[in-house]
């Protein structure tokens, strides 16, 4: 029997992410859509209608307006969504009732190459959906270049995180409406809790310890930090505290996915 | 052309000793045979036979637990990837991509075994004309009909040329016209030397497409050989139905030593010959329901594997 975590990959995985980019570009017009309405919408309810009510906040020692706070947050948030919901809901969907896996399996890809293509592709949305987010918000100013171009790796090394998380729920669930348990449990406290919409230093001292283990945390930190053109030692921390998460969670995904469907 | 010469003796599948658990579950259990090239081989069984698991083992969706499995001449644990390059399948369920157009079901496919796009292109366009797809070629997979669908799928599985083709089920849930349509692209397929593996649970489907085959039940394989020889074998070349037989004609066949099945209301009897049984019988026992027919198949295979109900 092969080893729990081995797996060979070939670059054939890229088949996975062209069938995924095949449907997507049939849709793209409605996929375009939620990553440019998103931000709009938020810097509206929350720049011209909290704002008022919040005035200036306090971040890092530098008064900010609430909405140069939560811009880049949004944009941290909609890398977390967009791999998130594409590795759990949509590819349990092409797993499950569409069955796209078992006609893929059929050919000479493997299932570590499908599972790997399925996570880039996640990744690769979430890099979609903040490209077109940059572009929105930009427009506003509130993105500092060209440190803000920096924005778009992360966002793809963020989604490989979060898509490689999701993968493995779609490894476990029985079905499909189990995917709520991981949405509140896990992603939802992470959307308000990450120093998304206050600053972290307003929790007491443990709720800010929990805080800072969370991945999310550490992706808006770091956007927010190449928003507001600052380059600093605590990027490089970040960024590998969510290529960790990534380097869990893929075997995770793997030998979760691998167990379910290698019968 | 006498059918034995058709093929070379190249084999193409070699399985020995297969087996297969699930936990405490032998699903097949150290099964043997070789398909060689040209041919169209079968595997028919009742439900949970183990016949979709043999299948399965044979396109490496399911790891074999124990045995030696040779397709290709390529031991299928070391050179499965290479293997599924030359290989053509088709699953029982309808797995086509329903986000894509039936144009672009094929092309996407094509891209798993790294064909490039021109020629994807003419691949799809001859196979989508070999079985009649090509004004649908546009058409969502959810817009055709169930024998459309099949085809495509059949199609897909020919994208690759392949020199094995897998089938499982292939006819399952089509009209009789699809059927024939499916059967005749078949046919047609391994008049050019394709070899064909099939499982089917209709015994027509069997006779008519398979050169040889097998019949599997509880995970064994109980006998092996040519249709008709399978037919004359284990059931004669006739077959009389008795509805309602009397105590006397029950009498009669028992004291004969015929080959026969009493299933109460309904007698089966074997006839090895020529139909002077029959006469004997509808004169001399019963004026009515009384039959006298070929020996199919199905006769075998009910033979074989009994008349209960397995699910």
């Amino acid at each position: 029997m092969r080893g729990l975590f081995s797996f060979h990959v070939s670059q054939r995985f890229l088949r996975v992410w062209q069938r995924n980019f095949t449907v997507y570009r049939k849709t793209w017009k409605i996929n375009f859509l939620p990553p440019l309405l998103e931000p709009l919408f938020y810097l509206l309810a929350f720049g011209a209608g909290l704002s008022a009510l919040v005035g200036k906040i306090q971040y890092h020692g530098a008064e900010l307006s609430y909405v140069v706070f939560i811009a880049p947050a949004l944009i941290a948030i909609t890398i977390m969504y967009s791999a998130f919901f594409e590795n759990t809901f949509s590819s349990f969907v092409r797993m499950y009732y569409q069955k796209t896996y078992d006609a893929m399996m059929a050919t000479p890809l493997t299932l570590e190459e499908i599972v790997t293509g399925e996570i880039v592709w996640g990744a690769t949305k979430s890099v979609f959906a903040t490209v077109i987010m940059l572009v929105i918000i930009s427009l506003f100013g509130l993105i500092y270049y060209p440190h803000g171009f920096l924005i778009i790796p992360l966002a793809f090394v963020g989604g490989l995180a979060f898509g490689s998380i999701g993968m493995f729920f779609t490894g476990i669930v029985p079905t499909i409406d189990i995917f709520n348990l991981p949405m509140f449990l896990f992603i939802t406290p992470m959307f308000l809790f990450s120093g998304t919409f206050f600053p972290l230093e307003n929790l007491p001292i443990w709720a800010q310890l929990i805080a800072s283990l969370l991945p999310l945390t550490h992706l808006v930190n770091i956007i927010r930090s190449l928003s507001f053109g600052s380059l600093d030692v605590s990027l490089v921390w970040s960024t590998g505290y969510l290529l960790i998460f990534f380097m869990i969670f893929f075997p995770l995904a793997q030998h979760a996915m691998k167990k379910r469907l290698i019968k | 052309m006498a059918k034995a010469n058709k093929y070379s003796n190249t084999v193409v599948i070699r399985a020995e000793n297969v087996r297969k658990t699930f936990g405490a579950l032998t699903a097949v259990d150290s099964i043997s045979f070789t398909v060689k090239k040209g041919e169209c081989f079968g595997i028919l069984g009742p439900n949970g036979a183990g016949k979709t698991t043999t299948i399965r083992m044979l396109y490496g969706f399911s790891p074999i637990t124990g045995g030696r499995l040779e397709i290709l001449n390529t031991d299928i644990s070391q050179g499965l990837v290479q293997i599924k390059f030359r290989i053509g399948v088709c699953q029982q369920e309808n797995n086509l991509d329903p986000d894509l157009t039936v144009q672009q079901n094929l092309e996407v496919y094509a891209r798993y075994f790294d064909i490039p796009l021109p020629k994807a292109r003419r691949k799809a366009e001859e196979l989508l004309g070999f079985l009649g797809l090509n004004h649908r070629k546009p058409n969502r997979v959810a817009e055709l009909s169930g024998g459309m669908m099949r085809r495509l799928v059949l199609a897909r599985a020919l994208i690759n040329d392949p020199e094995l083709l897998i089938l499982d089920e292939p006819t399952t849930g089509l009209d009789p016209q699809s059927r024939h349509q499916v059967w005749e692209r078949l046919n047609e397929l391994r008049s050019r030397g394709i070899t064909i593996l099939l499982t089917t649970h209709y015994m027509d489907e069997a006779a008519h497409l398979c050169d040889r085959l097998v019949i599997m039940d509880h995970g064994r394989i109980l006998v092996e050989g040519e249709p008709l020889k399978l037919i004359r074998d284990h059931v004669g070349h006739n077959v009389i139905e008795v509805n309602e037989p009397n105590p006397e004609l029950r009498d009669y066949i028992c004291s004969h030593n015929f080959g026969y099945e009493d299933l109460g209301h309904r007698l089966i009897v074997y006839s090895r010959a020529n139909d002077a049984l029959f006469h004997k019988l509808s004169e001399e026992y019963c004026r009515e329901g009384c039959v006298f027919r070929m020996a199919t198949l199905e006769d075998v295979f009910l033979r074989l594997t009994g008349r209960e109900l397995r699910e």
